[in-house]
């Protein structure tokens, strides 16, 4: 229907959803009511009974289901086709995709193959008052600078979504949920690239900072390698997870695996603590919507503080063995 | 050759910015590392040699890039590693000046060659070296008092002596030797000589443990009745010693480069400071005192800069003015060199002395300018002397 | 294998500071550097040319001073370079700019032979969309795989290690094909004294539309279905707490407390 609004349910190979998806249902809703249209979601995947049933509680109106075994593992043909089928079928006015690795790789497709806009990573989403189209808006010049865009011309407006921005909606039991099952598929030999195998990372060397709750990052002012052994202590203590800056891992003290940044990863924990790191734009760009800043830093005028809610200023060489001692006597 | 004087031309400060963002990318944040341990950086040693940095005066014909003696001076001047470099280029420069086109080809093969594990001593070596053998332990300033002997034996000579204090000896491919055909002829015996360094009876000494430039191998060179074939004589019987002299002479300039390179980094530390550290309310260099300090500093940086290009644009001139300037500039370089980092480690205060911070380590490093290539004092009795012949009065 | 790089010049956003009063970004002063993404897909596309031989092709759309770039891209061992650069091109969003880009390797593959493998970084640092080079992928009409932090050259194919979510994928695609590229484990290498004056000297043609015949309703401006109604430098976040007591133990213990109270551990 021409006021809807999809969202895109990107699935597990076990048929259960990812959060990415998930998520932007909250959202979507209440740009879809203020469309006047229904909110979709689109599952696409292997047996995605369970993805299908989260997307009913997390508030799809109606659910598109495009089910097969070529899209057990992603690739990029067998999706952006049937992406693109779908809503040149349908024709909704909006697509959510949240920005995954696997989002950010079919959005640029889908929407170049439509001939129509994307806006992606972002951060806020509105309707225009008068247009009634979506207001995208996202950070740019690794988060110095917020951009307001709009797709006024062309549908769909396709848009993807930083993860971990929009929290999911509260589980409610679906209530009369269209279930629409869509018959799309594609031959093998159309599918391009071959997935030959999955390499996870050897345990010890994953290091999972987009999924962490709490993120202890060391940076230049650690002074050497050695300094990320105290980091690790206050991490261990907490339950949380070894990061740092660019210069640390410049420097040779850590691998590129734990670089929080622009060049690294963006992370939105519940607490992040940066350990003798001075807030680079770099830096910030990779983890300033963490819910909880605390910065330990002995340069009182280090940027960090400005994003910090909390700003110790003083020798982490110091600091970090007293809050470690403390939050143990907190714990016990 | 496409400049004018001794102003740098774009292409050569090009090179130049280009290899100073190398050395701050690459070799500095290592620096202190690998002095402590007393080792090689061998990563950023590669590395400049993969960019070109090795000898890049070896004339073009022979396969290095064909870089004029200024711009290595002024790749010289930024490098860190830049001794261990240029002692390779002191090392086959005898040849370069005298040697025959065979020889040539063949250190300009060896040096500009890059096959991995090619020398089980050094796993990590990938480029050749070389090695400039001139003094002995009772033949330091006066190379006329060479007790290496080189012994004619049909088409070859023998060699015996031992030589000391020798840059880059442990990893050296060949080595170019001074030896005395006959030590009653004095320095008109001496006879320069291409050592393979894998010859038999070649050994190399204990690792000198150096108060500075800790990156560069120093070592005694052993030699015990080494056969070396008449071919690798450079030069004629009884050459050696002006063609020593003019190896040193042409690594003068150069000196004055690299003596630049470690004041820069020591103003460019202090001057930083001086603005960060705060005192009393205000930034340290507010105080006329640390101001006069940074002032002096950049005075003796520049002069030295200026000077040391002239020379080596002389040299690259050919111009006999080269000779004499050439000891002035090496002296008046490593002499202001010890100016400037005692007065950084000074700005520094306590921590200027500290490991942790960088200008303790340049202060160790300077003072082995003023000692090699000649000590500052034999360079003040050629520059006395030749200050006399210019103005002999009659009588 | 021949390859193209997609490469653009960027402004160094570590360098970008805020106007602490305006609360709007100073780029005065701010140097201008390759897109280090874009250096990866270089250094990848070098180190296939130095294991199985070819060239290294670079493409750049911007303006004339974007030449500065393409001369690091030379002066570390590039073949070519080529500057895609026209009035009519300014103001594209990443469809416009992505339909320059396929339509200028096109035109390239005229005058230099079909591309093996076209790398692109993965994302621009100024503007982030990480869209350009699978619209590139689109318009050409070939797979693409994203997130490469290794290629290895096959015949006829090339196996990449794709970045995913916990984990790594090797995945095989055909060539022709368009890899985009995420950090690697390795940086662009140093140039080399030779190739810094080459590429001194190094021609560095131009491709205008008077080359590429495009359809000026579909570039620039025109051509952009996306439009940027409005900037604004993101809030300073308020209410920030300083804590600085008397020793950094006290502060340690200091912040321990307000912490916990707060029910952040």
């Amino acid at each position: 229907m021409a006021n809807d609004l999809f969202v895109f349910i990107e699935t597990n190979p076990d048929g259960t959803a990812k959060n990415a998806g998930l998520e932007l249902l909250n959202p979507g809703a209440g740009l879809a009511r203020e469309q006047g249209g229904a909110l979709a979601a689109v599952v696409i995947g292997c047996n995605v009974d369970t993805a299908v049933q989260s997307a009913g509680r997390y508030g799809a109106e109606k659910i598109y289901v495009i089910d097969g075994p070529e899209y057990r593992q992603y690739t990029t043909d067998a999706y952006v086709n049937a992406m693109c089928r779908l809503l040149e079928e349908e024709r909704p006015s909006t697509v959510l995709i949240g920005a995954t690795p696997n989002g950010r790789d079919m959005g640029p497709r889908i929407s170049c193959r439509l001939k129509t806009g994307l806006t992606a990573d972002c951060t806020q989403l509105a309707i225009d008052p008068e247009t009634k189209k979506v207001v995208w808006t996202r950070p740019a010049f690794g988060g110095n600078l917020m951009a307001n865009i709009l797709c006024p011309e062309h549908l769909p407006q396709i848009g993807t979504v930083r993860p971990g921005v929009f929290k999911k909606a509260e589980r409610q039991e679906p209530f009369n949920v269209q279930i629409l099952p869509k018959d799309i598929h594609i031959s093998p030999a159309e599918i391009r690239t071959q997935v030959l195998e999955f390499i996870t990372e050897a345990a010890g060397e994953l290091v999972d900072l987009e999924g962490a709750e709490i993120i202890v990052s060391g940076g230049r002012g650690l002074g050497c390698a050695e300094g990320f052994a105290l980091i690790q202590q206050l991490a261990d203590v907490l339950g949380g997870t070894v990061g740092a800056s660019r210069a640390a891992v410049d420097a040779g003290w850590i691998s590129h695996a734990h670089q929080v940044g622009q060049t690294g990863k963006t992370v939105g924990p519940k607490l992040y603590i940066a350990c003798g790191i001075s807030g680079a734009i770099q830096h910030a760009a990779g983890m300033s919507s963490s819910k909880t800043i605390v910065a330990i830093n002995r340069d009182p005028e280090a940027p960090i503080f400005h994003i910090a809610d909390y700003g110790i200023v003083g020798d982490l060489h110091a600091v970090i063995p007293v809050l470690v001692e403390e939050i143990k006597k907190l714990k016990n | 050759m496409d400049y004018t004087g001794y102003i740098i031309t774009e292409e050569q400060k090009d090179i130049r910015d280009m290899v100073n963002e190398f050395a701050t990318r690459q070799i500095m944040p290592r620096a202190a590392e690998f002095d402590v341990k007393g080792e090689l950086d061998w990563e950023s040693y590669n590395k400049a040699c993969e960019m070109g940095l090795l000898c890049p005066d070896i004339p073009e014909q022979y396969g290095g890039s064909g870089m004029d003696a200024m711009t290595s001076s002024i790749i010289r001047g930024d490098a860190g590693l830049g001794l261990t470099l240029s002692g390779n280029g002191l090392g086959i420069k005898p040849i370069m000046l005298a040697g025959n086109e065979q020889q040539k080809q063949r250190v300009a093969d060896i040096i500009l060659s890059d096959k991995p594990g090619r020398d089980p001593r050094w796993p990590q070596k990938r480029f050749g070296f070389a090695a400039f053998a001139l003094t002995e332990p009772d033949a330091g300033s006066d190379a006329g008092a060479c007790r290496t002997t080189a012994e004619k034996a049909g088409d070859e000579y023998i060699l015996n002596g031992r030589k000391c204090f020798i840059t880059n000896a442990p990893y050296a491919d060949i080595f170019t030797v001074i030896a005395t055909i006959d030590r009653s002829l004095g320095y008109k015996g001496l006879t320069m000589f291409l050592v393979d360094a894998h010859a038999e009876g070649v050994s190399i000494g204990k690792h000198e443990d150096k108060m500075g430039i800790r990156q560069s191998a120093t070592s005694d060179i052993i030699l015990e009745n080494v056969h070396v074939p008449a071919g690798n004589r450079i030069g004629a019987e009884g050459q050696g010693f002006p063609m020593a002299m003019k190896t040193l002479e042409q690594g003068r300039a150069a000196i004055g480069s690299a003596c630049c390179g470690v004041m820069r980094a020591a103003y460019e530390t202090a001057i930083k400071y001086a603005q960060e550290r705060t005192t009393m309310g205000k930034p340290i260099y507010k105080n006329q005192g640390i101001l006069f300090k940074l002032a002096d500093m950049q005075i003796a940086i520049e002069t030295t800069r200026q000077f040391g290009l002239y020379v080596a644009a002389l040299v690259d001139a050919k111009d006999p003015q080269a000779s004499v300037l050439g000891p002035i500039a090496k002296t008046y370089a490593s002499d202001a060199l010890q100016k400037v980092v005692t007065e950084a480690v000074q700005i520094l205060g306590g921590y200027g002395y500290m490991r942790d911070y960088p200008v303790e380590k340049l202060m160790r490093d300077a003072k082995i300018f003023q000692i090699f290539e000649g000590t500052n004092e034999i360079q003040r009795m050629i520059i006395g002397n030749n200050g006399i012949k210019a103005n002999r009065i009659k009588n | 294998m021949n390859i193209l790089v997609c490469a653009k010049q960027v402004p160094d956003t570590t360098e970008i500071r805020i106007d602490p009063v305006k609360h709007t970004l100073i780029r005065d002063g701010v140097p201008s550097i390759l897109n280090p993404f874009d250096s990866y897909a270089l250094e990848m596309a070098l180190r296939i040319r130095d294991s199985v031989g070819g060239r290294v092709t670079v493409l750049s759309m911007g303006p004339a001073q974007a030449k500065n770039m393409l001369r690091e891209c030379l002066s570390v061992g590039a073949d070519k370079a080529w500057l895609c650069t026209d009035r009519v091109f300014g103001g594209s969003d990443t469809l416009a700019t992505s339909f320059i880009l396929s339509s200028a390797v096109k035109a390239l593959e005229e005058r230099e032979g079909k591309f093996d493998l076209i790398l692109c970084g993965k994302q621009a640092i100024d503007g982030d969309t990480a869209q350009v080079g699978p619209e590139i992928a689109e318009h050409l009409g070939y797979p693409q795989v994203t997130y490469a932090v290794e290629i290895a050259a096959g015949d006829g194919s090339v196996t990449v290690k794709r970045e995913a979510e916990n984990g790594w994928e090797q995945i095989l695609v055909k060539t022709p094909c368009l890899i985009t590229a995420t950090k690697p484990a390795f940086d662009l290498r140093f140039p080399t004294l030779k190739g810094k004056m080459n590429a001194r000297k190094a021609e560095i043609p131009h491709l205008t539309n008077e080359e590429l015949h495009l359809d000026v309703s579909r570039t620039g401006l025109k051509g952009s279905p996306t439009k940027v109604k409005s900037t604004f430098t993101p809030p300073v976040k308020e209410g920030g707490v300083i804590i600085q007591e008397d020793s950094d133990e006290q502060s340690a213990r200091r912040a321990v407390a307000q912490l916990s109270t707060a029910h952040i551990i």
